[in-house]
Protein backbone atom coordinates (compact mmCIF):
# COMPACT_ATOMS: atom_id res chain seq x y z
CA UNK A 1 0.00 0.00 0.00
CA UNK A 2 1.44 3.34 -0.98
CA UNK A 3 -1.15 5.90 0.54
CA UNK A 4 -2.29 6.18 4.04
CA UNK A 5 -5.75 6.69 2.26
CA UNK A 6 -5.83 3.43 0.71
CA UNK A 7 -5.00 1.66 4.11
CA UNK A 8 -8.38 3.52 5.16
CA UNK A 9 -10.23 2.00 2.31
CA UNK A 10 -9.09 -1.28 3.49
CA UNK A 11 -10.04 -0.84 6.98
CA UNK A 12 -13.44 0.21 5.72
CA UNK A 13 -13.99 -2.84 3.72
CA UNK A 14 -13.36 -4.89 6.94
CA UNK A 15 -16.12 -3.10 8.35
CA UNK A 16 -18.81 -3.20 5.68
CA UNK A 17 -17.62 -7.43 5.71
CA UNK A 18 -18.89 -6.82 9.11
CA UNK A 19 -22.05 -5.67 8.31
CA UNK A 20 -21.20 -2.24 9.74
CA UNK A 21 -24.10 0.67 8.55
CA UNK A 22 -22.36 3.36 10.33
CA UNK A 23 -18.49 3.88 9.79
CA UNK A 24 -16.32 6.82 11.04
CA UNK A 25 -12.64 8.02 9.93
CA UNK A 26 -11.43 10.66 12.18
CA UNK A 27 -7.75 11.98 10.79
CA UNK A 28 -6.04 14.05 13.39
CA UNK A 29 -2.81 16.32 12.24
CA UNK A 30 -1.15 17.57 15.72
CA UNK A 31 1.71 19.84 14.95
CA UNK A 32 3.23 20.75 18.32
CA UNK A 33 3.73 17.01 18.82
CA UNK A 34 4.36 15.93 15.28
CA UNK A 35 1.53 13.38 15.80
CA UNK A 36 -0.83 11.75 12.64
CA UNK A 37 -4.00 9.91 14.34
CA UNK A 38 -6.42 7.72 11.63
CA UNK A 39 -8.98 6.54 13.79
CA UNK A 40 -11.74 4.14 12.02
CA UNK A 41 -14.81 3.31 13.87
CA UNK A 42 -17.98 0.94 13.14
CA UNK A 43 -21.06 -0.57 14.04
CA UNK A 44 -20.25 -4.15 12.56
CA UNK A 45 -20.31 -7.04 14.88
CA UNK A 46 -17.28 -6.58 16.08
CA UNK A 47 -14.07 -9.88 16.48
CA UNK A 48 -14.35 -12.01 18.66
CA UNK A 49 -12.06 -12.04 21.73
CA UNK A 50 -10.24 -15.27 20.87
CA UNK A 51 -9.57 -13.76 17.44
CA UNK A 52 -8.91 -10.20 18.02
CA UNK A 53 -5.11 -10.92 19.50
CA UNK A 54 -4.73 -12.36 16.18
CA UNK A 55 -5.64 -9.54 13.67
CA UNK A 56 -2.71 -8.24 13.08
CA UNK A 57 -1.15 -11.37 12.25
CA UNK A 58 -0.61 -11.91 8.59
CA UNK A 59 -0.67 -15.68 8.15
CA UNK A 60 -4.78 -15.23 10.44
CA UNK A 61 -7.32 -14.36 7.87
CA UNK A 62 -11.56 -15.25 8.57
CA UNK A 63 -11.31 -15.15 5.00
CA UNK A 64 -11.86 -18.76 3.31
CA UNK A 65 -10.60 -17.46 -0.35
CA UNK A 66 -6.97 -17.82 0.96
CA UNK A 67 -5.05 -18.23 4.03
CA UNK A 68 -3.07 -14.88 4.72
CA UNK A 69 -5.11 -11.70 5.74
CA UNK A 70 -2.50 -8.59 5.00
CA UNK A 71 -4.70 -5.84 5.90
CA UNK A 72 -3.99 -5.15 9.40
CA UNK A 73 -0.64 -6.30 9.27
CA UNK A 74 0.45 -4.08 6.18
CA UNK A 75 -1.12 -1.23 8.20
CA UNK A 76 0.61 -1.93 11.68
CA UNK A 77 4.18 -2.00 9.71
CA UNK A 78 3.43 1.71 8.41
CA UNK A 79 3.41 2.85 11.76
CA UNK A 80 5.78 1.42 13.18
CA UNK A 81 8.14 1.57 10.59
CA UNK A 82 7.62 5.65 10.69
CA UNK A 83 7.89 5.72 14.67
CA UNK A 84 4.14 4.88 15.83
CA UNK A 85 2.01 1.85 16.34
CA UNK A 86 -1.28 0.59 15.64
CA UNK A 87 -4.33 -0.78 18.25
CA UNK A 88 -7.50 -2.19 17.46
CA UNK A 89 -9.96 -2.25 20.00
CA UNK A 90 -13.52 -4.54 19.42
CA UNK A 91 -16.91 -5.74 21.21
CA UNK A 92 -18.60 -8.44 19.77
CA UNK A 93 -22.23 -7.24 18.84
CA UNK A 94 -20.76 -3.31 19.24
CA UNK A 95 -18.12 -2.75 16.39
CA UNK A 96 -14.62 -2.49 16.13
CA UNK A 97 -12.00 0.99 16.30
CA UNK A 98 -9.05 0.82 14.23
CA UNK A 99 -6.45 3.61 15.89
CA UNK A 100 -3.21 4.03 13.71
CA UNK A 101 -0.47 6.43 15.25
CA UNK A 102 2.35 7.66 12.81
CA UNK A 103 4.94 10.66 13.21
CA UNK A 104 3.43 13.38 11.38
CA UNK A 105 7.02 14.29 9.71
CA UNK A 106 8.61 11.07 9.90
CA UNK A 107 10.69 10.46 6.61
CA UNK A 108 9.35 6.84 6.10
CA UNK A 109 5.47 8.17 6.91
CA UNK A 110 3.49 7.10 3.60
CA UNK A 111 1.54 10.30 2.03
CA UNK A 112 -1.90 10.56 2.89
CA UNK A 113 -3.09 10.43 -0.25
CA UNK A 114 -6.35 10.56 -2.67
CA UNK A 115 -8.82 10.59 0.19
CA UNK A 116 -11.06 12.45 -1.80
CA UNK A 117 -11.18 9.02 -4.28
CA UNK A 118 -11.21 6.54 -1.43
CA UNK A 119 -14.27 8.56 0.11
CA UNK A 120 -15.72 8.51 -3.20
CA UNK A 121 -15.41 4.89 -3.65
CA UNK A 122 -16.60 4.11 -0.26
CA UNK A 123 -19.81 5.45 -0.80
CA UNK A 124 -20.30 4.75 -5.01
CA UNK A 125 -20.06 1.13 -3.88
CA UNK A 126 -22.13 1.24 -0.29
CA UNK A 127 -24.46 4.48 -0.81
CA UNK A 128 -26.66 3.30 1.98
CA UNK A 129 -24.15 3.79 4.86
CA UNK A 130 -23.86 6.18 6.86
CA UNK A 131 -20.18 7.51 6.74
CA UNK A 132 -18.89 10.36 8.54
CA UNK A 133 -15.45 11.88 7.92
CA UNK A 134 -13.37 14.03 10.19
CA UNK A 135 -9.83 15.60 9.53
CA UNK A 136 -8.41 18.07 12.36
CA UNK A 137 -4.91 20.05 11.78
CA UNK A 138 -4.47 21.70 14.96
CA UNK A 139 -8.29 22.64 15.82
CA UNK A 140 -9.23 23.53 11.98
CA UNK A 141 -11.62 20.85 10.87
CA UNK A 142 -12.83 19.84 7.60
CA UNK A 143 -16.10 17.31 8.41
CA UNK A 144 -18.28 15.42 5.22
CA UNK A 145 -21.32 13.56 7.11
CA UNK A 146 -23.59 11.32 4.28
CA UNK A 147 -26.83 11.92 7.03
CA UNK A 148 -26.16 15.45 6.62
CA UNK A 149 -25.83 15.15 2.65
CA UNK A 150 -29.14 12.74 2.15
CA UNK A 151 -30.90 15.56 4.52
CA UNK A 152 -29.89 18.15 1.80
CA UNK A 153 -30.24 16.13 -1.53
CA UNK A 154 -33.42 14.66 -0.55
CA UNK A 155 -34.60 11.72 -3.38
CA UNK A 156 -31.33 12.13 -4.87
CA UNK A 157 -28.83 8.95 -4.22
CA UNK A 158 -25.46 9.24 -3.19
CA UNK A 159 -24.01 7.32 -5.96
CA UNK A 160 -25.43 9.60 -8.46
CA UNK A 161 -22.04 11.11 -10.48
CA UNK A 162 -22.54 14.47 -9.37
CA UNK A 163 -22.58 13.56 -6.28
CA UNK A 164 -19.52 11.56 -6.19
CA UNK A 165 -17.60 14.45 -8.18
CA UNK A 166 -18.62 17.10 -5.29
CA UNK A 167 -17.05 14.30 -2.89
CA UNK A 168 -14.10 13.97 -4.35
CA UNK A 169 -13.69 18.07 -5.51
CA UNK A 170 -15.17 18.97 -1.57
CA UNK A 171 -12.48 17.24 0.22
CA UNK A 172 -9.52 18.02 -1.92
CA UNK A 173 -10.89 21.84 -1.62
CA UNK A 174 -11.51 21.10 2.29
CA UNK A 175 -8.04 19.97 2.86
CA UNK A 176 -6.18 21.86 1.41
CA UNK A 177 -8.26 24.96 2.92
CA UNK A 178 -7.53 23.84 6.37
CA UNK A 179 -3.41 22.69 5.61
CA UNK A 180 -3.63 19.14 6.06
CA UNK A 181 -0.07 17.27 5.63
CA UNK A 182 -0.15 15.11 2.62
CA UNK A 183 3.50 14.61 2.80
CA UNK A 184 5.80 14.50 5.81
CA UNK A 185 7.56 18.16 5.18
CA UNK A 186 10.86 16.74 4.65
CA UNK A 187 9.58 15.36 1.81
CA UNK A 188 7.86 17.67 0.24
CA UNK A 189 11.42 19.44 0.55
CA UNK A 190 12.56 16.96 -1.99
CA UNK A 191 9.67 16.62 -4.30
CA UNK B 1 -18.96 20.35 4.11
CA UNK B 2 -19.73 23.00 0.68
CA UNK B 3 -23.80 22.99 1.86
CA UNK B 4 -24.70 25.28 -1.38
CA UNK B 5 -22.87 23.58 -4.02
CA UNK B 6 -25.05 20.81 -2.74
CA UNK B 7 -27.85 22.46 -3.09
CA UNK B 8 -27.54 23.08 -6.46
CA UNK B 9 -26.41 19.41 -7.02
CA UNK B 10 -29.64 18.78 -6.10
CA UNK B 11 -32.02 20.46 -8.23
CA UNK B 12 -29.66 19.78 -11.03
CA UNK B 13 -29.89 16.28 -10.59
CA UNK B 14 -33.34 16.04 -9.78
CA UNK B 15 -34.10 16.93 -12.99
CA UNK B 16 -32.03 14.30 -14.67
CA UNK B 17 -33.41 11.70 -12.11
CA UNK B 18 -36.30 10.46 -14.09
CA UNK B 19 -34.01 9.52 -16.89
CA UNK B 20 -31.09 7.52 -14.89
CA UNK B 21 -34.11 5.81 -12.82
CA UNK B 22 -35.51 2.27 -14.32
CA UNK B 23 -34.05 -1.57 -13.61
CA UNK B 24 -30.10 -1.97 -13.02
CA UNK B 25 -30.07 -4.62 -16.18
CA UNK B 26 -26.14 -4.81 -15.99
CA UNK B 27 -23.51 -5.52 -13.09
CA UNK B 28 -20.12 -4.84 -12.39
CA UNK B 29 -18.34 -6.30 -9.03
CA UNK B 30 -15.05 -4.72 -8.62
CA UNK B 31 -12.85 -6.85 -5.86
CA UNK B 32 -11.70 -4.56 -3.38
CA UNK B 33 -10.69 -6.86 -0.77
CA UNK B 34 -6.95 -6.15 0.48
CA UNK B 35 -5.11 -7.65 -2.37
CA UNK B 36 -7.50 -5.39 -5.12
CA UNK B 37 -6.90 -2.72 -3.16
CA UNK B 38 -3.27 -3.13 -3.04
CA UNK B 39 -3.04 -3.71 -6.77
CA UNK B 40 -5.37 -0.67 -8.40
CA UNK B 41 -8.87 -1.33 -7.47
CA UNK B 42 -9.57 1.86 -6.00
CA UNK B 43 -8.53 3.83 -9.28
CA UNK B 44 -10.57 1.46 -11.65
CA UNK B 45 -13.51 1.59 -9.26
CA UNK B 46 -13.38 5.40 -9.79
CA UNK B 47 -12.70 5.43 -13.72
CA UNK B 48 -15.78 3.08 -14.42
CA UNK B 49 -18.06 5.23 -12.35
CA UNK B 50 -16.61 8.20 -14.37
CA UNK B 51 -16.95 6.57 -17.62
CA UNK B 52 -20.38 4.91 -17.26
CA UNK B 53 -21.29 9.25 -16.36
CA UNK B 54 -19.87 10.27 -19.21
CA UNK B 55 -21.18 7.91 -21.30
CA UNK B 56 -24.53 8.43 -19.86
CA UNK B 57 -24.96 4.89 -19.50
CA UNK B 58 -28.38 4.40 -17.56
CA UNK B 59 -28.79 0.96 -16.31
CA UNK B 60 -26.00 -0.16 -14.70
CA UNK B 61 -25.03 -0.74 -11.26
CA UNK B 62 -20.90 -0.68 -10.06
CA UNK B 63 -21.02 -2.81 -6.44
CA UNK B 64 -17.35 -4.25 -4.69
CA UNK B 65 -16.85 -7.94 -3.38
CA UNK B 66 -14.56 -9.34 -0.89
CA UNK B 67 -11.06 -11.84 -2.60
CA UNK B 68 -11.76 -14.21 -4.75
CA UNK B 69 -8.88 -16.28 -3.79
CA UNK B 70 -7.16 -15.13 -7.31
CA UNK B 71 -4.91 -11.76 -5.71
CA UNK B 72 -2.66 -12.39 -8.53
CA UNK B 73 -5.23 -11.36 -11.22
CA UNK B 74 -6.33 -8.59 -9.17
CA UNK B 75 -7.86 -5.93 -9.54
CA UNK B 76 -10.51 -7.87 -11.04
CA UNK B 77 -13.94 -6.65 -12.23
CA UNK B 78 -16.76 -8.69 -12.96
CA UNK B 79 -19.67 -8.35 -15.71
CA UNK B 80 -23.31 -9.08 -15.27
CA UNK B 81 -25.47 -9.19 -18.88
CA UNK B 82 -28.93 -10.73 -18.32
CA UNK B 83 -29.02 -13.58 -20.57
CA UNK B 84 -25.16 -13.92 -20.75
CA UNK B 85 -22.26 -15.55 -18.99
CA UNK B 86 -20.11 -13.93 -16.47
CA UNK B 87 -16.83 -12.48 -17.80
CA UNK B 88 -14.34 -11.88 -15.30
CA UNK B 89 -11.62 -9.33 -16.22
CA UNK B 90 -8.14 -9.72 -14.49
CA UNK B 91 -5.26 -6.99 -14.34
CA UNK B 92 -7.61 -4.14 -14.71
CA UNK B 93 -6.22 -0.58 -14.71
CA UNK B 94 -8.23 2.41 -15.50
CA UNK B 95 -7.94 2.43 -19.03
CA UNK B 96 -9.16 -1.01 -19.33
CA UNK B 97 -11.99 -0.34 -17.25
CA UNK B 98 -12.93 2.20 -19.56
CA UNK B 99 -12.20 -0.07 -22.69
CA UNK B 100 -14.90 -2.30 -20.93
CA UNK B 101 -17.55 0.06 -20.39
CA UNK B 102 -17.33 0.87 -23.62
CA UNK B 103 -16.55 -1.93 -25.52
CA UNK B 104 -18.55 -4.91 -23.52
CA UNK B 105 -21.21 -2.69 -21.41
CA UNK B 106 -22.33 -0.15 -24.07
CA UNK B 107 -21.72 -2.29 -27.36
CA UNK B 108 -21.99 -5.67 -25.57
CA UNK B 109 -18.61 -7.13 -27.17
CA UNK B 110 -16.60 -8.67 -24.62
CA UNK B 111 -13.31 -7.42 -24.56
CA UNK B 112 -11.17 -10.64 -25.04
CA UNK B 113 -7.55 -9.39 -24.30
CA UNK B 114 -8.35 -9.14 -21.07
CA UNK B 115 -10.46 -11.76 -19.77
CA UNK B 116 -9.57 -13.82 -16.94
CA UNK B 117 -12.23 -16.46 -16.66
CA UNK B 118 -15.66 -16.85 -18.45
CA UNK B 119 -18.47 -18.99 -16.13
CA UNK B 120 -19.39 -22.19 -18.70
Amino acid sequence: MQELSMHILDIVQNSLAAGATQVEIRIRENLAEDILMIEVQDNGRGIPQEVLYRVMDPFFTSRTTREIGLGLSLLKEATERSGGCLKVCSEEGRGTRVMARFQLDHFDRAPLGDMGETVGVIISGNPALDLFYEHQVDGQIYVLDTRGMRNILGPINLDDPLVLDFVRQDIQMGLKKIGAATFPKVMEVLR
Amino acid sequence: MNVEELKRIREKSQKEMDLRSGEKAIKLVVGMATCGIAAGARPVMAAIKDELARQNAKNVSVTQSGCAGFCEQEPLVDVFRPGETKITYGKVNPDKARKIVVEHILEGRVVNEFVFAQDK
